[in-house]
């Protein structure tokens, strides 16, 4: 029988939702380990073997100097790397800080700011390392991170869908958002991950699986617009757990220069 | 079939005793029912759960549910749920395996037992059925699941007494009036339904229902003052002269009020003669590619085949999923994307639903419901795509 693969999880800037995703699949941690040697996995065991690693996954984003050093050596270390999770893949909620300024929000927050070294920005671990494979979501979906596993355990090419919510909607049943109540829903942009929990209760998609491919945020941004909703409005939905997604940031970006010269026009 | 008899006169209540007699006919009566802000399909047990008094008022992305200012019981059009899902369900388990010994043992889906009696189908998805039977029934392989179903279902037709701005089965030549496929048609006028009889099975149901109206009659006669007015009621009778010109008048209704067009004396030809055409490109940058317009397509019929196993490999199931040609994984072939990118796709389901559709299933695949105008989140409209591609062609 060939060798198990050497599983091992590091956390950069996040919440641990992606690594608790781990281990609450209950169900099939134990299958997974019988496939995998988990070699380093601080939120499970604090036996930390050193590697090289057969696959890293990541969570977090890329916050400060001494973590974009930290990112190179998990990326020497590891064959494949793949992130986990909207932070890794994407910057996360806390990319929010590239509009701001970094120096206030320290000052502000921190007793003694003089403590504190960070980066400006948020960034996801693809804009620092080659990055193998991206599994989107906030928080993932535990049954593709399995899903995923098997695959590489098995050597196969992972694969998760790329299609955007609506398929999810429609095989479930629900009515759109969008078109029967008027309702800017993420949805038509944003990935499949999470079964289209949201729209399914009433409430538009928050796009928490990151854009879909392709994500064709400038025609629904303008829908939005015709149908009434303010640059007030869309610009929150836009910068959440992914805003500094492209597909989003882009269009985030647009709204907000169009809007700053309309109201130039205006005065 | 030796077809029937002039139309038979109900009142509106009395709708209640058919769907009690499908049911004690073992069918799971379906129709349409006010839910998530929308009509849509589902269970119907009892008159109260259908769309009374209730409307619908459509535009291109845009569909509002809103109050009529009647009663009527089916003053609406088609909305976000089509009849397929009963049909060809949109995640169905084919068959499943399991380890054993000596290797897999292969276990079929077992044989379908349901039987669906759809309450309230128009015109326009009379001839989705028929396209759908085209594609399920009459190819070289047949879907089992769907021939079960399908060979059980009883369907209860309605004649649309209006219309949406997004209808246009009249160019299509599938509607308004509902002539073929069903097994009764109901007209809804002010006072109640005509019922047509479109099979033996229909005529033996209406006969059972007439029976039951009947008995229904002569049990409150008892206390009631047995004027011909109460008779009324409760019987089904022949329709009179001037409930049928009333009828008539209700039917007009609808096509007077269809004011979308597709031009179809060019088509099969139009679309696959221009692929190269600007309009795909426009088009492109609009559309979402977020396969809404195939869902709720009433005629599409693709769909993705998945193994699933279990973790142990000791069990696997072989899962069929409604997909869409606007799901770029859908085109992966040897690698990667044939169809990468937006306007690719449109320009993929358009050719295949108008044109290619005629070779292959002897159909247009459009029978003009104009769902996938009102469920495109940003309106794409298939009749002004198509005249935009006419427009900038030369003859």
């Amino acid at each position: 029988m060939p060798r198990k693969p050497r599983l091992a999880v590091f956390k950069f800037a996040s919440c641990d939702g992606c690594q608790l995703s781990l281990l609450d699949a209950e169900d099939e941690l134990l299958a997974i380990c019988d496939r995998v040697e988990i070699a380093h996995f601080a939120e499970a065991s604090s036996d930390l073997q050193p590697g090289p690693y057969d696959v890293a996954l990541v969570e977090g984003s890329i916050t400060t100097h001494e973590d974009a050093e930290r990112i190179k050596r998990v990326r020497a270390d590891s064959k494949f790397l793949m992130t986990i999770g909207a932070c890794a893949t994407a910057g996360g909620i806390q990319s929010l800080r590239n509009w701001g300024q970094i120096d206030e929000w320290v000052q502000s927050v921190y007793p003694s700011p003089d403590f504190i070294r960070t980066l400006a920005t948020s960034t996801a671990i693809a804009d620092h390392v080659l990055v193998d494979f991206a599994l989107h979501g906030c928080p993932i979906n535990h049954h593709q991170l399995v899903d995923i596993l098997v695959a590489l355990a098995e050597g196969r090419q992972p694969r998760v869908p790329s299609h955007s919510v609506c398929l999810d909607c429609k095989h479930r049943g629900t009515v759109c958002h969008v078109v029967a109540r008027g309702i800017p829903c993420l949805g038509p942009v944003t990935q499949s991950g999470c079964g289209a929990i949201c729209p399914a209760y009433d409430r538009g998609c928050y796009g928490c699986f990151g854009p879909s491919q392709p994500a064709n945020t400038a025609s629904l941004v303008s829908q939005f617009q015709s149908q009434g909703h303010s640059t007030e409005k869309l610009v929150p939905l836009l910068r959440s757990f992914n805003a500094a997604a492209p597909e989003f940031h882009h269009a985030s970006e647009k709204l907000v220069i169009l809007g700053t010269s309309s109201e130039g026009r205006r005065s | 079939m030796s077809v029937p008899l002039s139309p038979r006169f109900f009142a509106k209540s009395q709708l209640q005793l058919l769907i009690d007699e499908l049911r004690h006919r073992s069918y799971s009566v379906v129709g349409p029912t006010v839910d998530q802000e929308a009509i849509v399909y589902g269970d119907i047990q009892s008159i109260e759960q259908l769309p009374r008094g209730w409307t619908d008022e459509q535009s291109p992305g845009l569909y509002r549910l809103k109050r009529r200012d009647d009663d009527a019981w089916f003053g609406f059009v088609v909305g976000p749920h089509s009849w397929k899902k009963y049909l060809f369900p949109p995640k169905t388990t084919l068959l499943s395996a399991e380890k054993i010994e000596s290797g897999w043992q292969f276990i079929p889906r077992s044989a379908d037992k349901t039987k669906f009696a759809l309450l309230g189908v128009r015109a326009c998805e009379l001839a989705a059925m028929r396209i759908q039977d085209q594609v399920f029934l009459n190819g070289p392989y047949q879907d089992p699941l769907y021939r079960e179903r399908r060979k059980q279902l009883f369907v209860i037709a309605v004649n649309c007494t209006q219309a949406a701005s997004t209808c246009f089965c009249t160019s299509m030549k599938t509607g308004p009036r509902c002539e073929k496929g069903y097994d009764l048609a109901l007209t809804e006028i002010d006072s109640g339904f005509l019922c047509e009889v479109g099979s033996e099975r229909g005529k033996e149901v209406l006969d059972a229902f007439v029976s039951l109206a009947r008995r229904a009659s002569e049990g409150s006669s008892v206390d009631s003052n047995s004027t011909v007015d109460n008779v009324s009621t409760y019987e089904a009778y022949d329709a009179t002269p001037e409930q049928l010109k009333s009828a008539d008048y209700a039917r007009q209704q609808a096509v007077d009020q269809i004011t979308k067009h597709m031009e179809t004396s060019d088509l099969p030809g139009l679309l696959l003669s221009n692929l190269d055409h600007p309009r795909w490109k426009e088009v492109g940058e609009r559309c979402l590619s977020c396969t809404n317009c195939t869902m709720v397509c009433p005629t599409c019929f693709c769909s993705s085949v998945t193994e699933v196993r279990d973790l142990n490999m000791d069990r696997v199931e072989r899962e069929r999923t409604w997909d869409s040609c606007f799901n770029p994984d859908f085109s992966y072939l040897g690698g990667s994307l044939v169809r990468n990118d937006t306007a690719s796709r449109y320009r993929q389901w358009l050719t295949h639903k108008l044109d290619g559709w005629h070779a292959q299933f002897g159909t247009s695949g459009c029978v003009g419901c104009g769902r996938c105008i009102t469920w495109c989140p940003v309106g794409i409209d298939i009749t002004e795509e198509v005249a935009a591609i006419r427009e900038g062609t030369s003859p």
